[in-house]
């Protein structure tokens, strides 16, 4: 019964090489993704890391300036691993420029990686964004917009597709609790980015600063969420270290707690 | 000599180094109305020549009170009290001359240089009727350089070197030589005269040689052998017997491309396709002349006689036909033809040399990377008036101050690595109900817009000092910067004014100033 004739073997092993060889097309058109080099986080991505020609959405998680500044980083260091060949340029547009560069070029955007430019509105920023990802000529584009419909993520998706170029949209928040990524959008991943404490020093000072990294949706997978160490000063994020000595730590319940989310 | 087919004349400069006992009178007895004599205060030019300064030119007043080019400064200074110095500026002089060759050439007559660094030469040949007449030339030139605030001598001449001579030693504002009499009208001009190196006027003096007519009788040779072959040549130019060519300047000429219409236009189509001819004209014209454009210039002339104006610049120097037809492109619409457009003109009033360049071999590296500038230059239009740029560092330890926009594509540099926010507020905000421990504690708690914030870790301080050289507020003013943790994971960059010690350093209050994620 589970002997398989060789007529009937053949028409099926044909539609799946068809197949693979239509998805390993469809893979090459969204060019090579970038991966985080986490493989927590990498195994769970869909392309085994960021498409580096799609279009992907990053969100504070709360309406703070704190968690804005924590998504500006987790974009300027995405930005600057997608940038990191000498030469290569990132685009950071944006109607109300209040970066500070400095900053920047701790995650590894130093100012000869990134060029800016100040838009007056949305639809400005948007329509340099796609200029941008048509063009081709930069490793990465990134745009700063309030609101942006489906039309204007379709575009800038399929303007990524076409160029061959990622792009990092940061939706900022309009209205306090609500989220900017509730609505439509033709994204590749989004995400959502907010400020956890991080892990006390047993000496006095600040550590390194610690991020809840939530990956609110993704085409052809699974959403999911977990703190992460932020980028250090090459973009590279990094997985947590367990704690030496929990109960040295002042608030070592938290940090049980923590160690315990992470194991389930 | 008019079969040499050139009159020449020349313009005296106001302030010329003039042989005291040669022609220096002739300059102090022309009628000179300038800013000088109005003041009527004494006024020379001096320039340092090896340990001493020099008087080069002396304004009529001065020249009257006795002073005479070629003395030394403080000579001059010791014989008159009230006297007004000032450095000369040969290079001054050498851009207004050449700015009125550029214009003689453009006005008057297709050949002129400067002659000397005091002079212009100006070929009038079948020129001078569209104005009247030589006569009528001169004086016009006269009233022209008048409004400039020169005084001038004109000479015509059949020979550049005869003009020379009669502009700087003929003594005469306007002197007009009939054709052939050369020879004799110089003859009694001094040596010098002749545009002679100093060593031949040295021996010349030397063989009792004083006017040019003492020249005419000497036999050649011996002649040449004295005084060099220079002098004889010269002697010939001015005499009409050897030709002297004037190596006119060429003004620049922006590149330039027109077309007229047989029909006036008005759709969009239409524009476009007259645009992109424009632009492959010109880039012949600039491939031609290797240069690279930076700003061009549309004029649509519509049929009602307005004009339509539409520019472009570009971030680097480029003649890439399909770049300009894009710039240009965006801008059509902007463009609003009325009853139609019947010329338009495409003109690039700012150029740069373009060459071709050396690719590097394309050994190890794979490819080199992609050129943004087109990119910047669309950029650009989509955000007029402003533009795309980069963020440079300055020299301050003010956080405020350090940073700077430079051009999209410059070179910028890099900042130290001092912790630094990756957004601060546009000014920093004041906190309230702080508890900190003073001096050199970060805050326990803060209330910053309303909400309330316990710092479970803090680093600092990293101390800035004011930059006493800007204001005198800033003279002691210092701030402290602290690098906080709140509990809920929040990390600010907070500074306190005042070192918590010195009073004058500060209040003691406390500020946010930027956000850490």
């Amino acid at each position: 019964m589970v002997l398989l004739s060789p007529t009937s073997d053949q028409p099926r092993v044909t539609p799946l090489a068809t197949l693979l060889a239509e998805l390993a097309q469809a893979r090459a058109v969204r060019g090579p993704a970038l991966p985080f080099g986490i493989p927590a986080l990498d195994e769970r991505l869909a392309d085994g890391g960021l498409s580096g020609a799609s279009l992907h959405e990053v969100a504070a998680a709360a309406a703070t300036l704190t968690d804005d500044a924590a998504a500006t980083l987790f974009i300027a260091g995405i930005a600057a691993r997608f940038a990191s060949q000498a030469d290569f340029t990132a685009f950071w547009a944006l109607t109300r420029f209040d970066l500070y560069a400095p900053g920047l070029e701790q995650v590894g955007l130093g100012p000869d990686k990134v060029l800016y430019a100040q838009g007056t509105s949305d639809s400005s920023v948007l329509a340099m964004a796609e200029d941008a990802l048509r063009d081709g000529s930069l490793a990465c584009v990134v745009a700063e917009v309030k609101s942006a419909d489906q039309t204007a993520t379709r575009r800038l998706q399929l303007a990524a597709s076409d160029g061959k170029t990622p792009m990092l949209l940061y939706r900022r928040h309009r209205v306090r609790d609500r989220c900017p990524l509730s609505g439509f959008s033709s994204a590749m991943t989004r995400w959502r980015i907010g400020c956890v404490p991080s892990e006390r020093l047993p000496h006095p000072g600040v550590g390194r600063p610690r991020w809840s990294v939530e990956l609110v949706r993704q085409r052809n997978g699974n959403p999911f969420s977990l703190p992460l160490d932020a980028c250090d000063d090459q973009g590279r994020l990094a997985l947590p270290a367990a704690a030496r000595d929990r109960t040295a730590t002042p608030n070592g319940e938290l940090g049980a707690a923590r160690a315990a989310s992470q194991a389930a | 000599m008019r079969e040499m087919g050139r009159r020449s004349e020349s313009a005296e400069h106001p302030f010329k180094a003039m042989p005291t006992d040669e022609g220096g009178a002739c300059l102090s007895s022309a009628p000179a109305l300038s800013w000088a004599t109005l003041w009527g205060k004494p006024t020379i030019l001096i320039e340092r020549a090896g340990q001493r300064d020099l008087v080069t030119a002396a304004c009529p007043v001065a020249l009257g009170l006795g002073l005479r080019p070629g003395m030394a400064a403080t000579h001059a200074r010791a014989l008159v009290t009230d006297l007004e110095v000032r450095d000369a500026e040969p290079e001054a002089d050498r851009a207004w001359l050449d700015r009125l060759a550029l214009h003689a050439v453009s006005h008057w007559t297709p050949t002129a240089c400067p002659s000397g660094e005091d002079g212009l030469w100006l070929d009038l040949s079948g020129t001078t009727h569209l104005f009247g007449g030589e006569a009528r030339f001169c004086r016009r030139l006269l009233r022209f350089l008048e409004r400039l605030g020169f005084t001038a001598s004109i000479a015509t001449a059949g020979t550049p070197g005869a003009a020379h001579a009669l502009a700087r030693y003929g003594g005469e504002t306007i002197t007009l030589l009939p054709p052939g009499a050369e020879a004799q009208a110089i003859a009694d001009l001094p040596l010098a005269a002749l545009r002679l190196e100093p060593e031949a006027l040295a021996s010349a003096a030397r063989f009792d040689l004083e006017r040019i007519a003492d020249l005419y009788p000497m036999p050649r040779a011996p002649l040449a052998k004295r005084l060099g072959l220079a002098t004889v040549r010269r002697l010939d130019q001015a005499r009409g017997l050897v030709a002297e060519p004037i190596i006119p300047v060429v003004p620049f000429e922006a590149p330039h491309a027109e077309r007229r219409l047989l029909e006036p236009i008005g759709t969009a189509e239409a524009i476009t396709q007259v645009i992109a001819d424009l632009i492959d004209d010109l880039v012949i014209q600039l491939r031609e002349r290797g240069l690279g454009l930076r700003a061009a210039h549309l004029t649509c002339l519509v049929v009602d006689g307005s004009e339509q104006h539409v520019a472009i610049g570009t971030s680097r120097a480029t003649r890439e036909p399909k770049h300009l037809k894009r710039m240009l492109g965006m801008r059509i619409e902007r463009i609003d033809p009325g009853l139609g457009i019947e010329a338009m003109t495409l003109t690039a009033p700012r150029v740069e040399e373009l060459e071709a360049q050396t690719l590097e071999a394309g050994l190890g590296a794979s490819g080199r990377p992609p050129d943004i500038a087109p990119l910047v230059d669309q950029l650009a239009a989509r955000i007029e008036p402003d533009a795309p740029f980069r963020l440079s560092s300055q020299e301050s330890d003010v956080p405020e101050r350090a940073v700077r926009r430079v051009e999209a594509l410059a070179k910028p540099s890099g900042w130290p690595a001092w912790k630094r926010p990756v957004r601060m507020l546009r000014r920093p905000e004041l906190l309230s109900h702080v508890v900190a421990l003073l001096p050199d504690h970060p805050p326990r708690r803060f209330t910053w817009r309303g909400t309330a914030y316990r710092v479970m870790a803090g680093d600092g301080p990293e101390r800035i000092h004011g930059e006493w050289w800007r204001t005198s507020q800033e003279l002691w003013a210092v701030r402290d910067y602290f690098r906080v943790e709140a509990e809920g994971g929040e990390r600010f960059w907070l500074f306190r004014r005042g070192d918590g010690v010195d009073e004058q350093t500060g209040n003691l209050s406390w500020y946010m100033h930027g956000m850490f994620g």
